[in-house]
């Protein structure tokens, strides 16, 4: 069997009395989407900041492509190839999209201690990123300032930013919200698409996409995962009706 | 040709030609003026690419100011009284020279106080640079080898080599030449690699290290750049008045620093320049009339935070345009 490309081994992390991570293990295998579910406030976000490097894990092992990253920031992982989105749109405001997008392909390719050469006129900048902004159907928008984007486009710009970074992993934090049904099916078939590229690790609320996209799932309720298998195991686990799908579901 | 490069290009003629236009007119008074103008406009331009471009709001850019104009005055009393400065090196009186004195001075006293004051943020960053600021204006005032509080003149004016700097519009001339190089660099910085990593950690520095840049290293680079540039200044400043005392280190400059950027428009590259304009024209035309100009300066200042946000240049060229 391959070697995962993120592994979690015993992630232990809790803010006071509150356990945002007890025990948790997770990993992610090349090519795959492995989806992480469970109801607000079960630790997923922090797991997420825990893997980015914005939050450091009280105890345990976070390996990236086989190498432990816990000792190194939040621009060192992204260097490695961790390219993550931002539960709530995270982009240079007054920068257009291309220019929230050539930062990510500037970061790529090394040094920004470059005090000389003008940005906009660098093709080596401004055509991988407007590739990225083609690819998530933003190219017509690639002037726009990111402040007046519509949400649906922020998101999108967040996954081109990702996209440039050349991820080997691309850490989705719920990517589908405020989306509308048909925002989300265009991004559901998109990151169908992506995990060709590297694999994902989603969190997300949206249940269609979810099972529509997931190979694995994994159930965190209270920083536990109190399940984990293939999409079609998860969705008749009795644990998991109850706690999270709700018992109609 | 975009308007703000037109308004940019109007400001800069009008600051050449007003000394030529005083020449002609005899009046050498202000032909000084407009050094003031220029020399402010240059000391702004450096905290510009701190506080514009980086939102770094230095409260402790005097420090560097003092450090340029302190490095010129203390190198001209060493070649003026034949004493070396210590280990056999000699003063100088050679402009060229003190500059790269006063530059590299401020660049490494930049370094460590850009390390510890970055590790702070908002308020506490203002409060930990003005701290630093005034520890240096105290070591000013109670280190009596070069005046203390008295300051320290310059009895001669240094000297540039092939120009006669005695004359007012020759060392007009060098300091508005030093200005267009330095707002040539800020627009070069600005548009370059580390320009936009720069700007993007003033928008979102958690975004900037999510691509793998990380915010503080870009951050101390600019501080150091920015104390670089008006330690120019600062240098120049003393040459004017041929006098440094430590009211160049004081607080107050720092926050004349501010409110010039303030006035003209933060981030802009000719904001400093009107914003130093329109300081230095306040202050002789109301300064005549009252003591107390600085009032309405505040009540100007006033106005542009609560209804001209991008200062003179937002109010002639509109927004701000990133690519």
């Amino acid at each position: 069997m391959a070697e995962p490309v993120l592994e979690i081994r015993n992630l232990s992390k809790s803010f006071g009395a509150l356990k945002a991570a007890v025990g948790v293990n997770f990993d992610l295998m090349p090519g795959e989407i492995h989806a992480l579910i469970g109801p607000n406030g079960a630790g997923k976000t922090t797991l997420i900041h825990q893997i980015a490097g914005t939050l450091t894990p009280d105890e345990g092992e976070i390996r990236f492509l086989g190498k432990d990253v816990r000792s190194l920031s939040v621009a060192e992982r992204a260097r490695m190839g961790l390219g993550r989105t931002f539960q709530v749109s995270s982009l240079a405001q007054e920068f257009s999209a291309l220019r929230n997008v050539m930062l990510a392909v500037q970061a790529r390719q090394g040094t920004s201690f470059r005090f000389f050469r003008p940005v906009m006129s660098d093709p080596s900048l401004t055509e991988p990123a407007m590739a990225a902004l083609q690819r998530v159907g933003l190219q017509d928008r690639a002037d726009v300032p990111a402040a007046e984007l519509s949400h649906g486009e922020r998101r999108r710009l967040e996954i081109a930013i990702a996209l440039a970074l050349e991820a080997r992993v691309f850490l989705l934090d719920e990517p589908m919200a405020g989306m509308g049904p048909d925002g989300s099916r265009e991004l559901t078939a998109f990151l169908d698409e992506l995990r060709h590229q590297a694999p994902i690790l989603l969190v997300e609320h949206d249940m269609d996409a979810v099972f529509a996209l997931a190979d694995r799932v994994s159930v965190l309720v209270y920083g536990r995962v109190i399940a984990s298998g293939p999409a079609a195991e998860i969705r008749r686990h009795p644990a998991v009706r109850e706690a999270y799908l709700g018992e109609g579901a | 040709m975009r308007r703000e490069q037109t308004v940019n290009a109007c400001l800069i003629l009008a600051l050449l030609a007003a000394p030529v236009l005083a020449q002609l007119a005899g009046e050498p008074f202000f032909i000084t003026l407009a050094t003031r103008v220029t020399i402010l406009a240059l000391a702004a331009t450096g905290l510009n690419i701190a506080l514009g471009l980086g939102g770094l709001v230095s409260f402790g850019h005097a420090a560097f100011f003092g450090i340029g104009g302190y490095a010129a005055g203390i190198l001209a009393t060493h070649a003026f009284n034949g004493m070396p400065l210590f280990l056999g090196i000699p003063g100088t009186n050679q402009m060229p020279v003190i500059w790269i004195v006063a530059m590299a001075a401020a660049g490494l006293l930049a370094l460590p106080i850009g390390v510890i004051s970055l590790r702070t943020s908002g308020v506490y960053f203002i409060m930990i640079t003005l701290a630093f600021a005034q520890m240096i204006f105290y070591f000013a005032i109670s280190w009596p080898a070069y005046g203390g509080e008295d300051g320290l003149s310059i009895y001669v004016r240094n000297a540039f080599p092939g120009i006669n700097t005695l004359k007012p519009m020759p060392f007009f001339l060098i300091c508005f030449s030093l200005l267009a190089v330095a707002l040539l660099v800020f627009s070069r910085l600005r548009d370059s690699r580390f320009g936009a990593a720069l700007e993007a950690a003033r928008q979102n520095p958690e975004r900037l290290a999510a691509v793998g840049i990380a915010p503080n290293r870009i951050r101390l680079a600019a501080f150091v750049i920015s104390a670089m540039v008006t330690a120019l200044a600062g240098a120049l400043f003393s040459d004017l008045n041929r006098f440094v005392s430590p009211s160049m280190l004081s607080w107050q400059m720092s926050g004349e620093l501010i409110v010039l950027i303030i006035l003209g428009g933060v981030g802009r590259l000719a904001g400093p320049l009107a914003g130093a304009t329109l300081y230095v024209l306040f202050e002789y035309a109301l300064g005549g009339i009252t003591e107390h100009w600085q009032l309405f300066l505040g009540l100007i200042l006033l106005a542009v935070v609560l209804f001209a946000r991008g200062g003179v240049i937002g109010m002639l060229a509109g927004r701000a345009k990133h690519g």
